[in-house]
């Protein structure tokens, strides 16, 4: 499957605003939770700061979600994990919105009940969970409804390879294919369950592998590239669409930041991050672009301005939002 | 309801099987899955004749993979479908129970409202037939516990289909737990005060409103599912001596119908409440503490009694399991006993 124009243009954009999306919160993230502004004796304060709690960066990781968004269309379901802004900004999830959940406003998506790991966005059929493997059956659900309703919409998956070794998954998996829905597993494998390496999680080298126990397809893309992931989603959305079931899909990315803001990497030989920062997607792909005549150094700045403005108005309107009313916690435990 | 309202004698499985396949008829969103819910009928009778009425897209068994359904019912609710989905027997939330209380439970209130899991998870509880520990719990408060799930927990066929109804049209998760000893099974004694008239149409009952089964002046008994039909049974044993008893069948855990439990206390000064979950931390402590924080309302003529499992897994073997969960002497005997106290 060949992308187009439209494909790769849209891919590389939303590569950017993932990675511009992901660096500035990685600063902003930081504000106030270093000496000398924390209570004396502590490193890092965790609860400290305008974006407080724990935060999972995706930067490296944006082949996976772009190249399995490109096939989406807004009446498709993803459900992604704890490490989900890639999967949002690709999804088109509100940016504004997203961003002030994150600190925790009341013009957030969740009205500052949920926070970064649970953003919900029902207009592009956007969830995602803290719990690792959690969102597999949803996504399940969702396809079940597609196909209940007669429409040719389908479902993804996102999630972590430590998730591929949670019962979830391959209840998943076997309810997948056992009623042949139109649902897409895609597993990151980003080498580490936090600070764990698959070698010393999974039995087997591939989750892809573990597609032929449930008689689906399993897929490994061994390249971080937007263009290879794109190739093996396009087959399987395109096989979920017209009802053929489901796929499982394993791509081999790079996590290049910590399990979390503040993890000290103790587990990572030293300089591994920026070893994997040399191997970019994202220039990657631009050469692609520049290659077919899509791309030049104009419009590569512009394209960077233009998405620089977009995520930095994400940033100042969470920032500049209110605070939900400390009564508001009481508010919507049920459905009026 | 009206008197010229056609009524028979339902089961209260058959009255739940009956609530669920009108509205499934009235409303195409509704479907069920579940162990067993298709040409089974649901071990416990609870899905019986829905899958030749509606088909196998429609009342769907599921392999034995909890995690798995509860999470699609989940994801099938989030896009407008309306599932009811059957936990065999409640002992098995330990399976599943992240998809529950961690996500079905709320993921309406992390999405601040903007999302909806109109789902019921039906679930079978209670012991008194030799079922041992893993397949006899009630375990209705740890549902009631987590914030965001409704519970719902009948006593008998009538409140079975009016709860029912009103649980598969309300847009929140709710959890419907009946006893199994009240069901009216074929292979399996019950309470027969549980067995009662049915309307053929369809009729909700809101939830949180307590009902008076039985009036009295002297003791208010709270309680629900099968102990209400014990509790009936021992109010008439206690009336032939004298004491009148008041039953009161709180019919939903969430909400808590807490004005009638207080009503009824101001009146009667006297509290017992028959419970068969287990004893700490739990419904009975709860309706004890709500009790004790209306104090300045009512004036207690004895101390609190609580009756539940007493913090014992349940046993398989006859004597212990009958002497673990309250029985119809053990209420009539609590009563007498705060018939004794003199509070001033």
């Amino acid at each position: 499957m060949e992308a187009t124009a439209e494909q790769l243009r849209w891919m590389y954009e939303k590569m950017i605003e993932i990675r511009d999306y992901e660096e500035t919160m990685s600063r902003v993230y930081l504000e106030a939770k270093l000496p000398p502004k924390i209570q004396k004796g502590l490193a890092f304060d965790i609860g400290a700061g305008p974006v407080p709690g724990e935060m999972h960066l995706a930067a490296g990781q944006e082949p996976v979600a772009v190249g399995v968004c490109a096939h989406l269309r807004r009446d498709d379901t993803v459900v992604g994990a704890h490490r989900p802004h890639h999967f949002a900004i690709a999804k088109d999830v509100d940016l504004n919105a997203m961003t002030a959940e994150m600190f925790g406003k009341a013009t957030g998506l969740g009205r500052g009940k949920g926070g970064h790991m649970h953003l919900f966005d029902p207009a592009v059929k956007f969830s995602c969970s803290g719990i690792v493997g959690a969102g597999a059956p949803q996504a399940c659900g969702a396809a079940l409804a597609a196909k209940k309703l007669g429409t040719d919409a389908v479902a993804i998956a996102f999630f972590g390879e430590g998730a591929a070794n949670q019962g979830a998954f391959h209840e998943a998996l076997n309810l997948a294919a056992l009623w042949r829905l139109p649902v897409v597993f895609v597993v990151e494998d980003n080498k580490y369950g936090i600070s764990v390496e698959k070698s010393a999680s999974t039995a087997i080298a591939s989750n892809a592998d573990r597609a032929v126990a449930y008689g689906m397809p399993g897929v490994l893309v061994e390249r971080n590239d937007a263009l290879a992931v794109f190739t093996a989603a396009g087959e399987a959305v395109a096989r979920a669409r017209r009802g053929d079931g489901p796929t499982l899909i394993e791509v081999k990315t790079d996590r290049y930041f910590g399990h979390f803001q503040g993890d000290p990497e103790t587990y990572r030989p030293k300089g591994e991050a920026k070893e994997l920062r040399q191997h970019d997607p994202i220039p990657a792909l631009g050469a692609v672009l520049r290659a077919r005549g899509l791309l030049d150094d104009a419009a590569d700045a512009a394209l960077r301005a233009r998405v620089s403005g977009r995520v930095q108005a994400a940033y100042d309107f969470g920032r500049n939002s209110p605070y939900p009313e400390p009564q508001d916690a009481l508010l919507h435990v049920f459905a009026e | 309801m009206s008197t010229n309202t056609t009524t028979r004698r339902l089961t209260m499985a058959q009255a739940i099987s009956e609530a669920t396949a009108q509205e499934m008829a009235r409303d195409p969103r509704v479907f069920v899955m579940g162990e067993d819910v298709g040409k089974y009928g649901g071990i416990f009778s609870a899905t019986t004749g829905l899958l030749d009425q509606f088909g196998p897209e429609r009342v769907m068994d599921t392999p034995i993979s909890e995690t798995g359904f509860m999470g699609a019912a989940l994801g099938a609710a989030a896009e407008g479908l309306r599932p009811i989905s059957e936990l065999m027997f409640v002992d098995f939330f330990g399976v599943c129970f992240d998809q529950i209380y961690n996500h079905i439970a709320k993921n309406h209130y992390m999405s601040g409202g903007a999302c909806r899991y109109p789902l019921v998870i039906t679930t079978g509880i209670g012991g008194g037939y030799n079922d041992a520990a893993q397949h006899s719990q009630c375990l209705y408060s740890i549902f009631a516990h987590v914030p965001g799930l409704k519970v719902v927990v009948p006593s008998n066929a009538y409140d079975a289909k009016g709860l029912m109804t009103t649980a598969i049209r309300d847009d929140n998760p709710v959890v419907f737990l009946y006893h199994k000893g009240i069901m009216g099974l074929s292979w399996m004694s019950y309470f027969e005060g549980s067995t009662n008239e049915v309307p053929e149409e369809q009729y909700t009952i809101p939830f949180g409103q307590a009902r008076v089964v039985r009036e009295g002046s002297d003791v208010t008994i709270v309680t629900l599912s099968q102990m209400v039909q014990k509790s009936v049974l021992a109010a008439d044993r206690l009336a032939a001596e004298g004491i009148s008893a008041e039953v009161l069948d709180l019919r939903t855990l969430v909400p808590l119908d807490r004005a009638a439990v207080l009503k009824s206390v101001q009146r009667t000064g006297r509290l017992l409440v028959a419970d068969e979950d287990y004893l700490s931390f739990g419904l009975s402590g709860e309706i004890a503490a709500l009790v004790a924080e209306n104090l300045d309302t009512l004036r207690l003529k004895a101390p609190v009694r609580r009756l539940a499992v007493p913090d014992v897994p349940i046993p398989f073997s006859r004597p212990l399991e009958q002497f673990a969960i309250p029985q119809v002497d053990n209420i009539v005997a609590s009563v007498r006993g705060l018939m004794t106290f003199k509070l001033d």
